[in-house]
């Protein structure tokens, strides 16, 4: 027993199909928990309000859309080394899903930004790190949809992947040089003394992980899809040769 | 590795070569931005470091995809793979001619366009100096990038889509030094960080190049 059997797709689509309804729920009970958790039983923070509560929903999202590229280098990179077809199909199927958690991250800190800082936008630079994080994914699903050979197209995005994990880095670090941010740091983090308060605390871990779920159960469905698209392909070829 | 350099350059200087459409392309783009932006000098002034190194980055940008599509068609590239050179060695040659033909004419260019557009006297020095620094840095992500498309029929666009994320902390970090030096501050850190990513493509890029354009050429 080890990960690896999963690279077989079949035992893949088969493990993902019993897991995933368990996931489906449990995700959606946590976020809709969490999120009716947040809105309604804590109280509005003194000085911000009620607007707060987009937190809930701004945060999360975040997380996702840094772990999503996260995810997608490790698949790249089991893909270029060990060339696991699962591997690349997995990190295809998570580019559009981290591209919807960073654009939901981005507008609900808009909405968020709009009565707390006046503006709908600032060149800060965590929303110029994130910004910057939509183009390289744009840029990656780009590349996919642009090649035809699937084989080709696992390559060069994974390598792609690879490069712009670097300067998706160097970006982080470069526009934190170019201007002073706006933006407040750190709400939670498992190593600070001084975190949000625990009344905040339990409802946005219950929507993180929440999302976390979502994020997985997501891949694991979408992955699926392109298992089976990549099937039907090859059938298709096949009758074409016989005919 | 120098025959192919001479040879690179010949192809760009000879006649239908594109030598030149880079640094024209720089030269427009600087005139068309008192149009967009209006003829005031003092705002001009302000924005001429970003504005002149934006264009050199576009410049560069546009010169990319003949920087490896014309070896890809008539076949020469697929020579140049299989020659003793090492792939690697062959795409660092190849940007370093794009750098010759489009990086270094661009850098020498900056600061006659930076009198179109009322750069601060102060501000000729660092322009030069980080564009020196910096375009090289462009060239060897760029022929990454070139090696990436190069089978794609429709690979212009995808291309500019493609490296101008890799190009943000570049600019960045140039853009900064050359801002920093036109208003009279100190600009050690950002031309320092600039250095490094340049000295940092130039190790790295062509391995990476190099292992796409395989994947291209298989």
């Amino acid at each position: 027993m080890s990960i690896w059997e999963y690279a077989n797709p079949t035992k893949f689509l088969r493990t993902s199909a019993r897991v995933m309804p368990t996931l489906w729920v449990a995700s959606a009970v946590l976020i809709i928990g969490g999120l009716i958790w947040g809105f309604f039983f804590t109280p509005d923070d003194f000085r911000q309000g009620s607007t707060v509560k987009i937190i809930y929903l701004h945060v999360p999202a975040a997380l996702m859309a840094i772990n999503a590229w996260f995810m997608m280098l490790v698949a790249s990179l089991i893909w270029v080394i060990r060339r696991h077809h699962v591997s690349a199909l997995a990190a295809k199927a998570a580019a559009p899903v981290g591209i919807a958690m960073t654009l939901i991250a981005l507008i609900t800190g808009a909405l968020w930004g709009q009565p707390m800082w006046g503006t709908w936008w600032a060149w800060d630079p965590r929303l110029t790190s994130f910004l910057v994080l939509f183009l390289f994914y744009l840029g990656y699903v780009a590349l996919w949809e642009a090649i035809d050979n699937p084989d080709t197209a696992a390559d060069l995005t994974s390598i792609l992947c690879l490069v712009g994990s670097v300067f998706a880095v160097l970006s982080r670090y470069a526009v934190n040089f170019w201007n002073q941010g706006l933006h407040q740091g750190a709400s939670l983090s498992l190593d600070a003394e001084k975190n949000v308060a625990d009344i905040f605390a339990y409802p946005l871990w219950t929507c993180m992980t929440g999302f976390i779920l979502l994020f997985i159960v997501l891949v694991l469905y979408r992955t699926g899809t392109e298992i089976r698209q990549r099937r039907i392909q090859a059938l298709v070829a096949r009758e074409k040769l016989e005919a | 590795m120098i025959a192919l350099l001479l040879r690179d350059l010949q192809l760009a200087f000879r006649a239908g070569g594109g030598f030149g459409l880079g640094l024209a392309f720089f030269l427009i783009v600087t005139v068309m931005v008192p149009f967009s932006v209006g003829p005031n000098s003092a705002t001009l002034g302000t924005i001429a470091p970003g504005v002149l190194w934006l264009g050199a980055l576009l410049a560069c940008l546009l010169s990319l995809d003949r920087l490896l599509a014309l070896d890809w068609e008539d076949g020469s590239l697929d020579l140049l793979a299989t020659a003793p050179l090492p792939l690697e060695g062959v795409l660092a040659v190849k940007a370093l001619a794009h750098w010759m033909t489009t990086g270094l004419p661009l850098v020498l260019a900056a600061p006659v366009l930076g009198v179109l557009l009322n750069l601060a006297p102060d501000g000729f020095a660092w322009i030069t100096l980080s564009l020196l620094i910096g375009t090289p840095a462009l060239s060897m992500i760029g022929t990454f990038g070139a090696a990436l498309t190069v089978g794609l029929r429709r690979g212009g666009l995808l291309l500019s889509l493609l490296v101008m994320p890799l190009y943000v902390p570049t600019l960045i970090f140039g853009a900064e030094a050359a801002r920093r030096g036109a208003a009279g501050f100190a600009t050690e850190t950002a031309l320092l960080m600039l250095a490094g990513i340049t000295a940092g493509t130039l190790a790295c890029m062509p391995f990476a190049a190099a292992a796409v354009l395989r994947v291209n050429l298989r």
